[in-house]
């Protein structure tokens, strides 16, 4: 299981990626192995404004269906396309290939509730045991 | 007190996911759902059943109880022969769906759901009382594996002292499989060519492990229950819970040909013959969609403008690369072509009734 330490996370299995004003946003390595064989993705609207806990994407595998939530206030950017023809990137990349959408940073403070890589890792430790 | 199967270590071994399935610990997927699902469509899978539940009935009147307590007719089964049936209520809904083993004239076993087997056990010993019969509940003494796919017979040939092709669909013989004493089904949930090998519980290590060795050079896979339900759906093979239950009887479900309508007396002859005389309200039938989604159960189906059904089961096909689903559906909308729009989540998506199953498995390919 892997866990960048360049990243933030929510507790949501989120992961966020600041680049400038800029987060870019995607599932963690352990909620794509918890979901298994993901093989549709519903994407945004670019323009289309979320904040903290509203659900901006949905992710299917042939299991289940998982809402991903958004972990900030932000305005939507741009969205990972490929998922539409490729959803199984969320599996194979989750923390490159397989981005979800990238956001505007509204409020800079938000980032500060966010999870630090080890918070993270801690908290997947205790949901698998 | 969750149980474990007599394999629960090997699923370990595999590092398989786990979940609990009714009231059993067991393996939802090993290596992936789709991998899983591909490997039994085309070379063999193999999956560890033993929730599954096994009551025997012997004595001089078992055939005029089974005759009663069953919809089919199981007066022309032979010894050896193997058969679908359902019990079902004196409403019409079912009880449980099930495989009547013929082993002798006074001596059959039952292979029945897990999620129902107390309640099936319950069942059967409470209508028991006016027949010469005895009904034992071996399941805890019983492993079951099952081994599906067109390489199944290759490994058995392998393993087993029989002569596997003489065993044929529909059909069980005893024999050894790696040196241990086994009932072999050629039977299965998935459309393939397959076996289903019952087994003492403690031998249930070895044989696993004497297949898994010779299914090797087949790519044999682990199959955890998800792709066993994507791999039955493609089927349509009903599921217990999903597709069928107490409020479901088996005209509506497509399951008259299980039904012996002409026979004397059975639970739930009455309201089964007056159905299939009316034609149901609402009839189980298979659906696709036509743009992208996956349908899941619950789900709503429209036509027309007004609600006309519900899903009851519905996936991702992996053979397919589609939406595919079951569904309840009103009788003037369930023939095949019908157009419908099923309610995936906020919007509406486009489908269509087709013609199952699905796709086909080695037993029609062949």
């Amino acid at each position: 299981m892997e866990f960048p330490d360049d990243l933030l996370y929510t507790k949501e299995h989120e992961w966020i990626r600041v680049v400038g004003d800029t987060a870019v946003i995607g599932i963690t390595d352990y909620a794509q192995s918890q979901l298994g064989d993901i093989v549709y993705t519903e994407l945004p609207d670019i323009g289309t404004e979320f904040a903290p806990g509203n659900a901006f994407s949905v992710v299917e595998s042939v299991k289940t269906v998982s809402d991903i939530y958004s972990p900030i206030t932000g305005t939507i950017e741009e969205v990972n396309d490929n998922l539409e023809s490729s959803p199984e990137q969320i599996n194979a990349e989750p923390y490159t290939g397989g981005w979800i959408v990238k956001m505007t940073i509204s409020n800079a403070d938000e980032l500060e509730k966010l999870l630090s890589p080890e918070e993270y890792e801690s908290l997947v430790n205790e949901e698998s045991h | 007190m969750i149980k474990k199967t007599p394999l629960y270590r090997k699923h370990l071994e595999l590092s398989a996911k786990m979940v609990d399935f009714a009231g059993w610990n067991m393996p939802v997927t090993y290596s992936g759902v789709i991998e899983e699902h591909l490997a039994v469509r085309n070379s063999v899978g193999i999956f560890d059943v033993s929730h599954m539940g096994e009551i025997d009935i012997k004595g001089e009147e078992v055939i005029p109880f089974l005759q009663y307590i069953l919809v089919s007719d199981i007066s022309g089964m032979k010894e050896g022969d193997v058969s679908y049936s359902l019990m079902c209520l004196p409403n019409g809904g079912i009880v449980d769906d099930l495989l009547v083993y013929k082993i002798s004239d006074k001596y059959f076993m039952l292979c029945v759901n897990a999620s129902n087997k107390d309640k099936d056990l319950a069942w059967i010993t409470d209508h028991s009382g006016d027949y010469n019969v005895g009904v034992i509940d071996k399941s805890e003494a019983t492993a079951l594996i099952s081994l599906q796919g067109v390489k199944s017979a290759n490994i058995l040939t392998e393993i087993s002292d029989l002569d596997i092709s003489s065993v044929r669909h529909n059909n069980f013989r005893f024999g050894k499989v790696a040196g241990a004493e086994a009932m072999i089904s050629r039977t299965g949930y998935t459309g393939e060519d397959g076996f289903e090998i019952f087994f003492k519980a403690e031998d249930a290590e070895m044989v696993w492990g004497a297949m898994m060795s010779a299914g090797e050079k087949y790519g044999i896979k682990p199959i955890g229950l998800a792709a066993r339900d994507t791999l039955r759906l493609e089927m349509k093979y009903t599921l217990y819970g999903n597709d069928i239950s107490d409020k479901t009887n088996p005209v509506e479900a497509g399951l008259s040909w299980a039904v012996g309508f002409d026979k004397e007396d059975f639970i739930g002859r009455d309201i089964l013959i007056e159905e299939k005389k009316n034609g149901p309200q609402r009839k189980l039938v298979g659906f696709e969609l036509l743009e992208r989604g996956i349908p899941r159960a619950h789900y709503a189906i429209y036509a027309d403008g007004r609600m006309v059904g519900e899903v009851t089961s519905g996936t991702h096909s992996p053979s397919l690369n589609k939406g595919i689903g079951l569904a309840y559906i009103d009788t003037d909308y369930a023939k095949v072509g019908s157009k419908i729009e099923v309610e995936v989540r906020r919007h509406m998506v486009k489908g269509e009734v087709v013609k199952t199953p699905f796709c086909s498995g080695s037993l029609k390919r062949d």
